[in-house]
């Protein structure tokens, strides 16, 4: 099967550095300046989504499985992640009746 | 350029506007209308570095399951607010500059990658990412995270209902 080589010969991997590092950039960021905690959440997808991209662009340039199958097992603890956080949140809402993350500052130092 | 730099660009395009407007955008609903949308850039760059399996897990996993929790949620807690203050200009300054700094970092460790992999790409002629590659692999040599993962998968389950019960004793 030469479709790989075909499709990607084109494509330097820097590229795909570029585009995941910015990803991974955004979502930093929107976890930073964002003060509604589902956006966060939301910004915390983007990140992992970021590495799963990188991951899967590594594991089709060095031809090599595993890459792929750690992204199959990463895109599973996002689903618990997601589903366990979202319960969380749906508990502090009820507890706080809000979800801005400057409320919830009673761990703050 | 060929027709696959053209979809590269196209898909990068779509995918780092659509992020941007998940942290800019006002109303949370947007956001996650803009996150589909990247979820959608993303798989269609899986299909493009041939990982067929994972686009479609991806699909499945992040705009059939993810999303509709997430779309669920916020209306259900009615969060959907305009008027969301924002943090202080000098944590949004400092912010900016930290995430300018992570990706200079980011880049500069990573790419030096590319001095090994293209001699490697020669290699990649056994159709690695259909369903019957990582099904051998994921059926073999990961076969224990994999039974492990339903282990946390149960744990998910257990915790998120009861999380969400109404009293907590």
């Amino acid at each position: 099967m030469q479709d790989v080589q075909v499709l990607i010969s084109g494509i330097p991997l820097n590229n795909y550095i570029y585009i995941c590092a910015a990803l991974f950039g955004i979502g930093a960021l929107g976890v930073m300046i964002r003060r509604n905690a589902i956006v966060l959440f939301m910004c915390i997808e983007l990140m992992l989504n970021a590495v799963n991209l990188l991951l899967v662009a590594f594991s089709s340039y060095l031809g090599d499985n595993s890459g792929q199958v750690f992204v199959f097992f990463i895109m599973a603890v996002a689903a618990a992640e997601v589903a366990v956080g979202l319960a969380i949140l749906i508990m502090v809402y009820r507890n706080a009746q809000t979800s801005d993350t400057e409320v919830l500052n009673q761990l703050k130092w | 350029m060929s027709i696959s730099q053209y979809i590269f660009w196209f898909l990068s395009f779509v995918a780092l506007i659509s992020a941007l407007m998940v942290v800019f955008s006002k109303s949370p609903v947007y956001s996650v209308l803009s996150l589909i949308m990247t979820f959608f850039a993303i798989a269609g760059h899986y299909l493009l570095l041939s990982a067929q399996f994972l686009a479609a897990v991806h699909i499945i996993v992040y705009a059939g399951a993810i999303m509709v929790l997430f779309l669920y949620v916020i209306m259900m807690l009615n969060l959907n607010k305009e008027a969301e203050p924002h943090k202080k200009p000098y944590i949004q300054i400092i912010s900016f500059v930290a995430i300018g700094l992570l990706m200079v970092t980011l880049i500069g460790t990573l790419k030096e990658a590319e001095a090994i992999a293209p001699s490697n790409i020669a290699n990649n002629v056994g159709g690695i990412g259909t369903v019957e590659q990582l099904g051998k692999v994921l059926f073999n040599q990961f076969l224990l995270p994999f039974e492990i993962s339903s282990i946390l998968f149960l744990s998910a389950m257990v915790g998120a209902v009861y999380l969400s019960k109404k009293n907590l004793q």
